[in-house]
């Protein structure tokens, strides 16, 4: 298919406004409670958007990361001093500079990307996770000196006003995530992403053909890092509303590993997918136990019940589906389609596509 | 070869000066010296074990050989690395393909572009017109090199499901996507039919003779060798026990005991 605007194809187009008349005229129409807004559909695109970030350096350039949630830390705490000390900056340059200052960690922890590879990349980038929050616990600057622990936010101010309903956080969040995805996707499908892909699947060959391990790795490390703070502003700034380091502790961190690789690696649909699973998950099953069992079941059963569910996924993922829950997806469009009109698409396919 | 050529073989391109590679306490290749001139297709053979895609991976940078220099166009390359070699023009593929799998087939020949993109991650995310312009000029380019090679009906493939044979036109494809002015093929028949082969060895004839790329191939099936080659360089325990014309090669002596093998 023809890509008709930037990288978007007619079928992405349509998708696009049907997410965005979704999101932009349904949701706010038909949903009334704040709880949806600021415990579902704000963590849902914050952590959607760390998860792309998640998906560039682990998902498309192949490098075993964990550590998103030390960037999003990152993120979140140069947005509160960049609000407190630079009050000219306005919320989307400090945004801005947020994101950029997380990237500047992202390139100093990519850097071990050139040396280690896999499992023990993990442990390497691990120090991101740690280093970031001892950073901002050990100096007092970080957190302008407040001892209670807790740092509530600033106001969201945008045009000289502040943002304090739900449903303003919740557009602030929607219209950031729209355009980092659509960078992203043009990102991943142009030579970026090609370059990213190419070092993950055979990094021997891609420097054969001239592309610099170096500097496609750090660039990897430093746009992931870039959302990732990102996220973690918003995240801090629209979910949490106050700043404390615990919340971006590495349990944050393997939750983004967890919905990348149920979303689907190498997919920014599969953000979304994986972030929502994840969020959504123990909300269902709490109003399982809340509704069909009638409280009878302990709630501490059910978070754990829930953690042995993820655990299982994981592994059935891992085993039957590396591609995740967006390949899931895509498979089933597919054999709807084929369905559908089952001489059309067999005719088209060559027949080298079958195993 | 009778029919006339439309570029006359020149001056050596590459050179290889005295190289000495161990691993260890084995050592792969021994002082080894030869050339390769422009717009010729070059053979290495010799037996398993001989040392010739060490060669290659020290030509290419992915081995640093303990002794001795790479020439390219005279001068020598001081540090030898893939990356370098791929920007001085030389491109090359892989005995044991070293395709992107995930990849598709077109994806694969685009990555071969590289050189040949200069905007960078920030343009190609807000999707500049010149993006936009340099994307269609490689997009054009790759499709070309796809008609070329015959594969049009696989371009969206991804290369992890093509057979063998395929993929080791993929990685021809790859490796002419990046325009450069000499290849070295690591082994680009193995494993194929007669009907592949003979299919490539007229690819690797059609590059040679349109674009005047040179062609470095090692290869071990001998008619191929002799009957495509201009000249050939024979290896054997890590040292050259040959260098010349085809004919040259089947009359020496030491290269047929070292095919036959021979009582010492």
């Amino acid at each position: 298919m023809k890509p008709i605007f930037m990288t978007y194809t007619k079928k992405d187009l349509i998708n696009l406004a049907v997410c965005m008349v979704l999101s932009v005229l349904i949701i706010p129409t038909f949903i009334k409670t704040e709880y949806w807004y600021t415990s579902i559909l704000i963590p849902w695109l914050c952590l959607a958007l760390a998860t792309i970030g998640q998906q560039i350096v682990m998902g498309y350039t192949g490098q075993l990361a964990l550590g998103a949630a030390g960037f999003m830390a990152a993120g979140a705490f140069a947005m509160f001093n960049l609000i407190l000390r630079v009050p000219d900056l306005g919320f989307v340059g400090s945004l801005i500079v947020s994101g950029l200052i997380a990237a500047a960690f992202g390139i100093l922890f990519g850097l071990p990307s050139l040396k280690v590879r896999g499992i023990y990349l993990m442990v390497a980038t691990l120090a991101s996770q740690f280093f970031i929050i001892w950073m901002i616990d050990k100096f007092g600057w970080f957190k302008n000196y407040d001892s209670s622990g807790i740092i509530t936010a600033q106001d969201i101010v945008i045009l000289g006003k502040p943002l304090t309903t739900p449903l303003a956080m919740y557009f602030v969040c929607l219209a950031v995530t729209t355009i980092l995805t659509l960078l992203a996707m043009n990102m991943a499908r142009g030579s970026t992403g090609r370059n990213w892909m190419a070092v993950r699947d055979m990094d021997i060959a891609a420097e054969s053909m001239g592309v610099s391990l170096l500097r496609t790795k750090v660039q990897a490390f430093a746009i992931s890092a870039f959302y990732c703070g990102v996220a973690g502003a918003l995240f801090a700034f629209c979910y949490l509303k106050s700043l404390e380091p615990v919340a971006f502790d590495i349990k944050l961190s393997f939750k983004i590993l967890f919905m990348c690789i149920l979303g689907g690696l190498g997919t920014i649909n599969g953000a979304f997918i994986g972030a929502a699973f994840i969020l959504l998950f123990p909300v269902l099953l709490n109003a399982l136990g809340n509704n069909v069992f009638h409280g009878a079941i302990d709630a501490t059963i059910i978070s754990s019940i829930e953690q042995v569910i993820f655990g299982l996924l994981m592994i059935i993922f891992m085993i039957y589906e590396p591609l995740g829950m967006a390949k899931l997806w895509e498979n089933l469009k597919q054999s709807m389609r084929s369905k559908l009109s089952s001489s059309d698409t067999k005719s088209l396919k060559s027949p080298v596509l079958k195993k | 070869m009778a029919y006339e050529r439309k570029f006359k073989i020149g001056k050596p391109i590459l050179e290889v000066n005295n190289i000495s590679l161990a691993f260890g306490g084995v050592k792969a290749i021994t002082d080894t010296s030869f050339n390769v001139l422009e717009h010729e297709v070059r053979a290495i053979i010799g037996p398993n074990g001989a040392g010739k895609s060490s060669m290659l991976n020290c030509i290419n940078g992915i081995y640093k050989p303990q002794q001795g220099t790479v020439s390219f166009r005279g001068q020598v390359v001081p540090n030898i690395t893939p990356n370098i070699m791929a920007q001085m023009g030389l491109s090359r593929t892989f005995q044991n393909l070293a395709l992107f799998k995930r990849m598709s087939v077109l994806d694969n020949i685009l990555v071969g572009r590289k050189l040949h993109t200069k905007t960078n991650f920030l343009e190609v995310a807000l999707q500049l017109p010149k993006v936009k312009k340099e994307e269609e000029l490689n997009r054009e380019r790759s499709e070309e090199i796809i008609s070329f090679l015959e594969i049009e009906d696989i371009k969206n493939t991804p290369v992890g499901k093509l057979p063998y044979g395929l993929q080791k036109k993929v990685e021809l494809g790859r490796a002419l996507a990046t325009d450069s002015s000499i290849i070295l093929l690591d082994e680009p028949m193995a494993g194929m039919n007669v009907e592949e082969k003979r299919d490539m060895c007229r690819f690797i004839l059609k590059v040679n003779d349109e674009l005047g790329t040179t062609m470095v191939l090692i290869e071990h099936d001998m008619g191929v060798v002799m009957d495509i080659s201009d000249r050939v360089v024979v290896l054997d325990y890590g040292k050259v026990i040959g260098d010349g014309t085809p004919d040259e090669i089947m009359a020496n002596q030491k290269v047929i005991d070292a095919y036959l093998g021979v009582e010492h």
